[in-house]
Protein backbone atom coordinates (compact mmCIF):
# COMPACT_ATOMS: atom_id res chain seq x y z
CA UNK A 1 0.00 0.00 0.00
CA UNK A 2 1.24 3.22 -1.03
CA UNK A 3 0.79 6.62 0.08
CA UNK A 4 -1.23 8.62 -2.11
CA UNK A 5 -2.19 12.24 -2.99
CA UNK A 6 -5.27 11.67 -0.65
CA UNK A 7 -3.74 10.42 2.08
CA UNK A 8 -1.80 13.88 2.30
CA UNK A 9 -5.11 15.67 1.34
CA UNK A 10 -6.88 14.27 4.46
CA UNK A 11 -4.19 15.12 6.79
CA UNK A 12 -4.70 18.61 5.86
CA UNK A 13 -7.72 18.74 6.08
CA UNK A 14 -7.87 16.74 9.56
CA UNK A 15 -5.47 20.06 10.54
CA UNK A 16 -7.18 22.62 9.16
CA UNK A 17 -10.65 21.00 11.22
CA UNK A 18 -7.69 21.05 14.33
CA UNK A 19 -7.14 24.99 13.63
CA UNK A 20 -10.71 25.80 13.39
CA UNK A 21 -11.90 24.03 16.28
CA UNK A 22 -9.08 25.35 18.00
CA UNK A 23 -10.49 29.15 17.31
CA UNK A 24 -13.86 28.43 18.40
CA UNK A 25 -12.76 26.49 21.75
CA UNK A 26 -10.28 29.46 22.98
CA UNK A 27 -11.58 32.30 22.22
CA UNK A 28 -10.28 33.92 25.06
CA UNK A 29 -6.91 33.58 24.15
CA UNK A 30 -5.27 35.82 21.69
CA UNK A 31 -2.02 33.41 21.67
CA UNK A 32 -3.90 30.32 20.98
CA UNK A 33 -6.06 32.01 18.18
CA UNK A 34 -2.78 33.38 16.49
CA UNK A 35 -1.29 29.54 16.61
CA UNK A 36 -4.82 27.91 15.33
CA UNK A 37 -4.47 30.41 12.51
CA UNK A 38 -0.68 29.43 11.72
CA UNK A 39 -1.86 25.55 12.09
CA UNK A 40 -4.50 26.46 9.52
CA UNK A 41 -1.90 27.90 7.27
CA UNK A 42 0.16 24.93 7.85
CA UNK A 43 -3.08 22.46 6.60
CA UNK A 44 -3.28 24.60 3.13
CA UNK A 45 0.20 24.55 2.92
CA UNK A 46 0.82 20.62 3.14
CA UNK A 47 -2.29 20.76 0.28
CA UNK A 48 0.14 22.94 -2.11
CA UNK A 49 2.91 20.89 -1.54
CA UNK A 50 0.91 17.59 -1.80
CA UNK A 51 -0.78 18.66 -5.57
CA UNK A 52 2.97 19.99 -6.01
CA UNK A 53 3.72 16.78 -6.41
CA UNK A 54 1.12 15.11 -7.83
CA UNK A 55 0.61 17.04 -10.90
CA UNK A 56 4.65 17.87 -11.41
CA UNK A 57 4.60 21.72 -11.39
CA UNK A 58 6.42 23.96 -9.18
CA UNK A 59 3.72 26.40 -8.76
CA UNK A 60 2.59 25.12 -5.78
CA UNK A 61 5.83 25.07 -4.04
CA UNK A 62 6.40 28.76 -5.22
CA UNK A 63 3.27 29.68 -3.28
CA UNK A 64 4.15 27.70 -0.46
CA UNK A 65 6.72 29.78 0.08
CA UNK A 66 4.93 33.21 0.01
CA UNK A 67 2.66 31.82 2.12
CA UNK A 68 5.34 31.18 4.43
CA UNK A 69 6.55 34.88 3.86
CA UNK A 70 2.98 36.27 4.61
CA UNK A 71 2.57 34.41 7.57
CA UNK A 72 5.33 35.29 8.81
CA UNK A 73 5.13 38.60 8.65
CA UNK A 74 1.52 38.11 9.77
CA UNK A 75 2.63 36.46 13.25
CA UNK A 76 5.12 39.03 13.44
CA UNK A 77 2.58 42.21 13.33
CA UNK A 78 -0.09 40.22 15.42
CA UNK A 79 2.41 39.48 18.41
CA UNK A 80 3.41 43.50 17.83
CA UNK A 81 -0.21 43.95 18.68
CA UNK A 82 -0.43 41.68 21.25
CA UNK A 83 2.44 43.47 22.99
CA UNK A 84 0.91 46.99 22.73
CA UNK A 85 -2.03 45.89 23.96
CA UNK A 86 -0.89 43.99 26.67
CA UNK A 87 1.03 47.38 27.37
CA UNK A 88 -2.09 49.31 27.63
CA UNK A 89 -4.32 47.36 29.37
CA UNK A 90 -2.65 44.89 31.43
CA UNK A 91 -4.79 41.93 30.09
CA UNK A 92 -5.11 40.03 26.78
CA UNK A 93 -8.50 38.64 27.26
CA UNK A 94 -10.50 39.62 23.89
CA UNK A 95 -13.91 39.26 25.32
CA UNK A 96 -12.35 42.80 27.01
CA UNK A 97 -11.41 44.46 23.94
CA UNK A 98 -14.70 46.22 23.65
CA UNK A 99 -13.76 50.08 23.37
CA UNK A 100 -15.10 50.48 19.70
CA UNK A 101 -18.16 48.89 21.10
CA UNK A 102 -18.68 46.83 17.85
CA UNK B 1 3.95 -1.32 4.30
CA UNK B 2 6.71 -0.30 2.90
CA UNK B 3 9.34 2.24 5.33
CA UNK B 4 7.71 5.33 3.52
CA UNK B 5 4.51 4.28 4.43
CA UNK B 6 5.55 3.83 7.87
CA UNK B 7 7.12 6.91 8.04
CA UNK B 8 3.93 8.97 6.58
CA UNK B 9 1.62 7.42 9.16
CA UNK B 10 4.24 8.01 12.02
CA UNK B 11 4.92 11.58 11.36
CA UNK B 12 1.47 12.43 10.47
CA UNK B 13 0.38 10.58 13.78
CA UNK B 14 2.51 13.16 15.54
CA UNK B 15 1.16 16.15 13.90
CA UNK B 16 -1.83 15.48 14.80
CA UNK B 17 -1.62 14.35 18.07
CA UNK B 18 0.52 17.68 18.68
CA UNK B 19 -1.54 20.12 16.85
CA UNK B 20 -4.35 18.74 19.02
CA UNK B 21 -2.42 19.20 22.06
CA UNK B 22 -1.76 22.89 21.00
CA UNK B 23 -5.44 23.78 20.99
CA UNK B 24 -5.94 21.64 24.24
CA UNK B 25 -3.58 22.26 26.71
CA UNK B 26 -3.60 24.64 29.59
CA UNK B 27 -0.47 26.46 29.69
CA UNK B 28 0.75 28.67 26.26
CA UNK B 29 4.25 27.94 26.49
CA UNK B 30 3.35 24.00 26.25
CA UNK B 31 1.12 24.89 23.23
CA UNK B 32 3.68 27.02 21.67
CA UNK B 33 6.30 23.61 22.21
CA UNK B 34 3.70 21.61 20.66
CA UNK B 35 3.37 23.45 17.75
CA UNK B 36 7.28 23.40 17.43
CA UNK B 37 6.62 19.65 17.28
CA UNK B 38 3.34 20.14 14.98
CA UNK B 39 5.86 22.04 12.32
CA UNK B 40 8.85 19.81 12.51
CA UNK B 41 6.88 16.70 11.82
CA UNK B 42 5.01 18.50 8.87
CA UNK B 43 8.44 19.20 7.66
CA UNK B 44 9.59 15.91 7.55
CA UNK B 45 7.05 14.83 5.73
CA UNK B 46 7.36 17.76 3.10
CA UNK B 47 10.43 15.82 2.74
CA UNK B 48 9.20 12.88 2.50
CA UNK B 49 7.14 14.42 -0.37
CA UNK B 50 10.69 15.18 -1.70
CA UNK B 51 10.25 18.82 -1.30
CA UNK B 52 13.43 19.50 0.69
CA UNK B 53 13.53 23.18 0.22
CA UNK B 54 10.36 23.58 1.99
CA UNK B 55 10.90 21.31 4.82
CA UNK B 56 14.44 23.06 5.41
CA UNK B 57 12.76 26.13 4.97
CA UNK B 58 10.03 25.48 7.55
CA UNK B 59 12.20 24.44 9.81
CA UNK B 60 14.49 27.70 9.74
CA UNK B 61 11.78 30.03 9.47
CA UNK B 62 8.98 28.86 11.76
CA UNK B 63 10.89 26.61 14.45
CA UNK B 64 13.75 28.36 14.28
CA UNK B 65 12.24 32.21 14.23
CA UNK B 66 8.16 32.48 14.17
CA UNK B 67 8.16 29.75 17.23
CA UNK B 68 10.89 31.62 19.44
CA UNK B 69 9.22 34.94 18.69
CA UNK B 70 6.06 32.98 19.99
CA UNK B 71 8.01 32.04 23.15
CA UNK B 72 9.22 34.98 23.44
CA UNK B 73 5.75 36.99 23.67
CA UNK B 74 4.01 34.46 25.80
CA UNK B 75 7.14 34.32 27.79
CA UNK B 76 7.35 38.03 28.34
CA UNK B 77 3.68 38.62 28.86
CA UNK B 78 2.50 38.27 32.48
CA UNK B 79 -0.64 36.07 31.38
CA UNK B 80 -3.65 35.41 33.69
CA UNK B 81 -4.43 32.05 32.98
CA UNK B 82 -7.65 31.40 34.70
CA UNK B 83 -9.24 34.23 33.12
CA UNK B 84 -8.20 33.30 30.02
CA UNK B 85 -9.76 29.74 30.31
CA UNK B 86 -13.09 30.62 31.57
CA UNK B 87 -15.88 29.35 28.31
CA UNK B 88 -14.01 26.25 27.63
CA UNK B 89 -15.93 23.82 28.52
CA UNK B 90 -18.61 25.77 27.11
CA UNK B 91 -16.98 26.07 23.76
CA UNK B 92 -15.61 22.50 23.55
CA UNK B 93 -19.02 20.86 21.98
CA UNK B 94 -19.32 23.69 19.24
CA UNK B 95 -16.24 23.65 18.49
CA UNK B 96 -16.00 19.32 17.96
CA UNK B 97 -19.08 20.22 16.14
CA UNK B 98 -17.83 22.20 13.68
CA UNK B 99 -14.33 20.12 13.38
CA UNK B 100 -16.09 16.98 12.57
CA UNK B 101 -18.43 18.38 10.28
CA UNK B 102 -15.89 19.97 8.12
CA UNK B 103 -13.18 17.51 8.59
CA UNK B 104 -15.98 14.29 7.52
CA UNK B 105 -17.29 16.53 4.47
CA UNK B 106 -13.96 17.33 3.48
CA UNK B 107 -12.56 13.56 3.70
CA UNK B 108 -15.87 12.47 1.49
CA UNK B 109 -15.01 14.74 -0.94
CA UNK B 110 -11.27 13.59 -1.35
CA UNK B 111 -12.60 9.93 -0.89
CA UNK B 112 -14.69 10.68 -3.86
CA UNK B 113 -12.13 10.45 -6.55
CA UNK B 114 -9.97 7.46 -4.57
CA UNK B 115 -8.53 5.88 -7.33
CA UNK B 116 -6.34 8.35 -10.07
CA UNK B 117 -4.34 10.03 -7.05
CA UNK B 118 -1.34 7.98 -6.83
CA UNK B 119 1.81 9.87 -7.10
CA UNK B 120 3.91 10.31 -9.86
CA UNK B 121 6.47 7.64 -9.16
CA UNK B 122 9.51 10.03 -9.67
CA UNK B 123 10.03 13.18 -8.29
CA UNK B 124 9.79 16.04 -10.89
CA UNK B 125 12.81 17.67 -9.93
CA UNK B 126 14.66 14.65 -10.98
CA UNK B 127 12.68 14.27 -13.47
CA UNK B 128 14.22 17.71 -15.16
CA UNK B 129 17.39 16.16 -13.79
CA UNK B 130 17.58 19.05 -11.04
CA UNK B 131 17.37 18.98 -7.34
CA UNK B 132 14.44 20.43 -5.89
CA UNK B 133 16.38 23.67 -4.78
CA UNK B 134 17.03 24.53 -8.49
CA UNK B 135 13.99 23.12 -9.89
CA UNK B 136 12.29 25.65 -7.33
CA UNK B 137 14.31 28.83 -7.76
CA UNK B 138 14.01 28.29 -11.80
CA UNK B 139 10.03 28.86 -11.63
CA UNK B 140 10.81 31.76 -8.67
CA UNK B 141 13.40 33.83 -10.43
CA UNK B 142 11.53 33.33 -13.92
CA UNK B 143 8.20 32.83 -13.96
CA UNK B 144 7.58 34.40 -10.18
CA UNK B 145 9.71 37.09 -10.02
CA UNK B 146 7.65 39.75 -9.46
CA UNK B 147 5.83 38.05 -6.62
CA UNK B 148 8.98 37.26 -5.29
CA UNK B 149 9.76 41.23 -4.82
CA UNK B 150 6.39 42.04 -3.80
CA UNK B 151 7.18 39.63 -0.62
CA UNK B 152 10.25 41.10 0.13
CA UNK B 153 8.54 44.59 -0.05
CA UNK B 154 6.10 42.88 2.75
CA UNK B 155 8.68 41.55 4.72
CA UNK B 156 9.95 45.02 5.09
CA UNK B 157 6.33 46.52 5.82
CA UNK B 158 5.95 44.04 8.29
CA UNK B 159 9.85 45.02 9.95
CA UNK B 160 8.83 48.60 9.98
CA UNK B 161 5.33 47.41 11.33
CA UNK B 162 6.24 45.55 14.17
CA UNK B 163 8.96 47.90 15.08
CA UNK B 164 7.26 51.07 15.19
CA UNK B 165 3.89 49.54 17.23
CA UNK B 166 6.59 48.01 19.77
CA UNK B 167 8.65 51.59 19.96
CA UNK B 168 8.02 53.85 23.10
CA UNK B 169 9.86 56.39 24.42
CA UNK B 170 10.60 56.09 28.50
CA UNK B 171 10.77 58.96 30.58
CA UNK B 172 14.50 59.56 32.18
CA UNK B 173 16.40 57.97 29.21
CA UNK B 174 19.05 59.30 27.24
CA UNK B 175 18.87 58.70 23.34
CA UNK B 176 20.47 60.61 20.86
CA UNK B 177 18.79 62.08 17.85
CA UNK B 178 20.24 61.14 14.73
CA UNK B 179 18.19 63.85 12.62
CA UNK B 180 19.58 66.53 14.83
CA UNK B 181 23.44 64.93 14.29
CA UNK B 182 23.38 65.37 10.90
CA UNK B 183 22.09 68.42 10.95
CA UNK B 184 24.61 70.01 13.04
CA UNK B 185 27.44 72.60 11.41
CA UNK B 186 31.05 73.73 12.43
CA UNK B 187 29.89 76.53 13.62
CA UNK B 188 27.84 74.49 16.91
CA UNK B 189 30.86 72.75 17.50
CA UNK B 190 34.31 75.42 17.36
CA UNK B 191 33.53 78.65 18.82
CA UNK B 192 36.72 81.02 18.02
CA UNK B 193 37.50 83.27 20.87
CA UNK B 194 39.78 86.34 19.97
CA UNK B 195 42.06 87.29 22.81
CA UNK B 196 45.58 89.20 23.46
CA UNK B 197 48.02 87.50 22.38
CA UNK B 198 51.07 88.93 24.29
CA UNK B 199 51.09 88.25 28.31
CA UNK B 200 54.20 88.07 30.00
CA UNK B 201 54.42 85.10 31.62
CA UNK B 202 53.95 85.59 35.72
CA UNK B 203 54.27 82.35 37.35
CA UNK B 204 56.16 80.20 35.07
CA UNK B 205 55.34 76.63 36.82
CA UNK B 206 51.52 77.30 35.48
CA UNK B 207 51.75 77.63 31.22
CA UNK B 208 48.94 76.06 30.81
CA UNK B 209 46.31 78.65 32.43
CA UNK B 210 48.17 81.47 30.06
CA UNK B 211 47.61 79.40 26.98
CA UNK B 212 45.06 81.38 24.27
CA UNK B 213 42.14 79.13 24.75
CA UNK B 214 40.78 78.16 21.48
CA UNK B 215 38.19 75.99 21.57
CA UNK B 216 34.98 75.60 23.32
CA UNK B 217 34.05 72.05 24.88
CA UNK B 218 31.88 70.51 22.38
CA UNK B 219 28.31 71.15 22.55
CA UNK B 220 26.82 67.39 22.24
CA UNK B 221 23.21 67.87 21.12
Amino acid sequence: MTITLGHYLVLGAILFSIGVAGIVINRKNIIILLMSIELMLLAVNINFVAFSRYLGDAAGQVFVFFILTVAAAESAIGLAILVTLFRNRRDINVAKIDDLKG
Amino acid sequence: MNFPSIAFYVFAAVTVLSALSVITVKNSVHAALFLVLSFFSTACLWILLQAEFLGLVLVLVYVGAVMVLFLFVVMMLDINTESIREGFARYVPVGLLVAITMATEMVLLIGARPHAQDLAPADPAQVARMSNTAWLSQALFSQYTLPFEIAALILTVAVVAAILLTLRRREGTKSQNPGEQVRVKASDRVRIVKMESSQPAQVPSQPAAQAPDAAAPEKAP
